[in-house]
């Protein structure tokens, strides 16, 4: 690995609570089994595995919003942001999208009004999102737009590192194309890194550098995106192929 | 403001509809209003005569539109039992009764709303269990024995307030209030309880949505987030609950005023079912049926000022 690191994880155990075991204890499940990565600077590293595997147990953890885990994780950026898969759902329906984007911006609290609100409309403009998106509320957006909300919402604060967790995968070809698209085309202005947790391995080919194959909490072969492709060694990993044909 | 509009109507529609039930009550329940006055020594030719005067004997139709259009323009007919109009015997008990519920009301939302956010905030706390335990007694007492309650140990034992003695609030304000804090509390103890519990859930089932992880994506802590994503939107249930608790209050408020004595509209109702004094209930349920109405109206307008998408459905 050439490239300077963006992100380290090493030795990451991560556990998650559900149910009650005894009468107010909750039953403690191990998710993540010692996953060990690095990421580099401008690298897209892909995060494949079916559901359950705990691609996004990674993320969360990494982001910080799961907090049980085991073994070191180092952030060589600042601000890192994430963009979740429902659009949907992960906008708040009570606020405008111009307020939604707004938001880190806030919780940074660098700038004062008119300068954040000059900065939504950039953002927006970016994302292919027009001034008059402003005023709309998440449920008057098709999905592809608000995905594009999502996405501007996260770049906003201008990260280097972006974890995209099933980004795609709930929009329709032809959008999630033109969403591709968008992110190639804002990691190459930006010099962004980004994590990209999928299931769809078609997608994973599109635009990834490096691959990271997950089986129930372990990560069981990592490779370059050819490599993964022309030479699986691991037999999940062949049986994910084979499924994507 | 279409919505306003839309809602204004159905507004207006069910008042009118209220009204029509009121009238009709009367001339389905056996008994006439002559008879009653007249009492038992009452010749049939007396009563004939009086039924002609009191206009009894006109179509009822035509009784309903006399009634209804002399309402609107403030006049409410004439009391059988005290022969007084009725516009004046209700404006001399309504500010009682206004302010029971009002106080009522305020109390539900200043108290339920901040026990509500700190119970889901501390959710599985020790505060959040006692409360749990404590809102599931409070629910289940009726408000006649909470006032039962109330005048036993703040009226007879601690002496806050003097039970059955009533202070008219343009006698004096202070001493007004302080003796109407009890019996609005009575009636509203129970509402807080469940509308705390209902904030509860409602804002855990939020903080549980997706939009709240997105918010913890982008810096937001457990607080900030509750407070400036969930609160929110948790509102909306808690807002519809709170309106139909004001127009419950309504009821409980009709057995609290016996309880405390307070010369208010809901003894007076009591008292002129008792009566047959039909003019009274009549007028008594309108303004009743009123309230409840408006009060769901400003919910429905709330509800959708807090969450937009309300307008879709």
């Amino acid at each position: 690995m050439t490239k300077a690191p963006i992100l380290e994880v090493r030795g990451l155990d991560s556990y998650y609570r559900q149910g009650t075991d005894t009468l107010w204890r909750k039953k403690r499940t191990q998710v993540l089994k010692k996953v060990s990565f690095t990421l580099g600077q401008g690298e897209v590293l892909g995060i494949v595995g079916e559901s359950g595997s705990g691609k996004s147990t990674l993320a969360k953890v990494i982001l910080g919003i799961s907090r049980d885990y085991e073994g070191e994780i180092v952030h060589h950026s600042m601000r890192p942001q994430m963009v979740f898969q429902d659009p949907y759902a992960s906008l708040n329906p009570a606020f405008t999208v111009g307020r939604i984007v707004e938001e880190p911006l806030i919780i940074y609290g660098k700038y004062d009004v008119h300068e954040r609100k000059r900065r939504v409309i950039d953002m927006l403009e970016d994302v292919g999102l027009g001034e008059e998106f402003l005023v709309c509320r998440p449920h008057e957006l098709s999905g592809g737009q608000r995905q594009r909300v999502s996405i501007a919402t996260a770049m906003i604060v201008r990260p280097k590192l972006v974890i995209l967790d099933e980004a795609v995968s709930a929009l329709d070809v032809t959008i999630q194309d033109q969403i591709l698209d968008l992110l190639v085309r804002l990691k190459k202005e930006n010099n962004l890194s980004y994590l990209f947790i999928s299931h769809d391995l078609n997608v994973v080919y599109q635009c990834c550098d490096r691959v990271m194959v997950m089986k129930s909490g372990e990560v069981v072969e990592e490779n370059t995106v050819d490599g993964i492709f022309d030479a699986p060694q691991h037999p999940y990993t062949k049986k994910l192929l084979l499924a994507a044909e | 403001m279409k919505y306003i509009a839309k809602k204004l109507f159905t507004l207006i529609i069910t008042l009118f509809i209220v009204s029509l039930l009121a009238f009709l009550a009367f001339q389905i329940i056996p008994g006439n209003a002559a008879v009653l006055r007249l009492g038992t020594n009452g010749t049939p030719q007396q009563v004939e005569q009086l039924k002609e005067e009191m206009g009894l004997n006109r179509p009822i139709a035509i009784q309903y539109g006399d009634w209804l259009g002399s309402f609107l323009s403030g006049d409410m007919g004439v009391s059988y039992t005290y022969n007084m109009p009725v516009e004046d015997m209700i404006a001399q008990k309504l500010p009682s009764t206004v302010a029971l519920v009002l106080l009522g009301c305020l109390l539900m939302v200043v108290l339920s709303i901040p026990i509500g956010i700190f119970t889901a905030r501390h959710a599985g706390g020790v505060v959040d269990r006692v409360m749990t335990v404590l809102n599931q007694v409070l629910m289940s007492i009726p408000p006649v024995f909470v006032g039962i309650l109330f005048s036993f140990v703040f009226g007879i034992t601690l002496r806050v307030f003097i039970p059955g003695d009533f202070v008219s609030w343009d006698e004096n304000i202070t001493q007004f209030l302080v003796f109407m804090f009890f019996p609005a509390l009575s009636i509203a103890l129970s509402r807080v309880a469940m509308t705390v519990k209902l904030l509860r859930s409602s804002l855990l089932d939020e903080m549980d949505k997706n939009y709240i992880r997105t918010a913890f994506s982008r810096g937001h802590s457990r607080d900030t987030a509750l407070r400036q994503h969930a609160l929110r939107n948790s509102l909306v249930p808690v807002v519809v609950f709170m309106a139909v608790s004001a127009a419950e209050m309504v009821a409980a408020g009709i057995i609290i005023e016996q309880v405390f004595a307070i010369p208010g509209i809901g003894r007076l109702l009591i008292a002129s079912i008792g009566t047959y004094d039909f003019p009274v209930v009549q007028a008594i349920v309108l303004i009743l049926a009123t309230w409840v109405v408006v009060v769901n109206f400003l919910a429905d307008i709330l509800s959708q000022y807090i969450d937009p998408r309300v307008r879709l459905g």
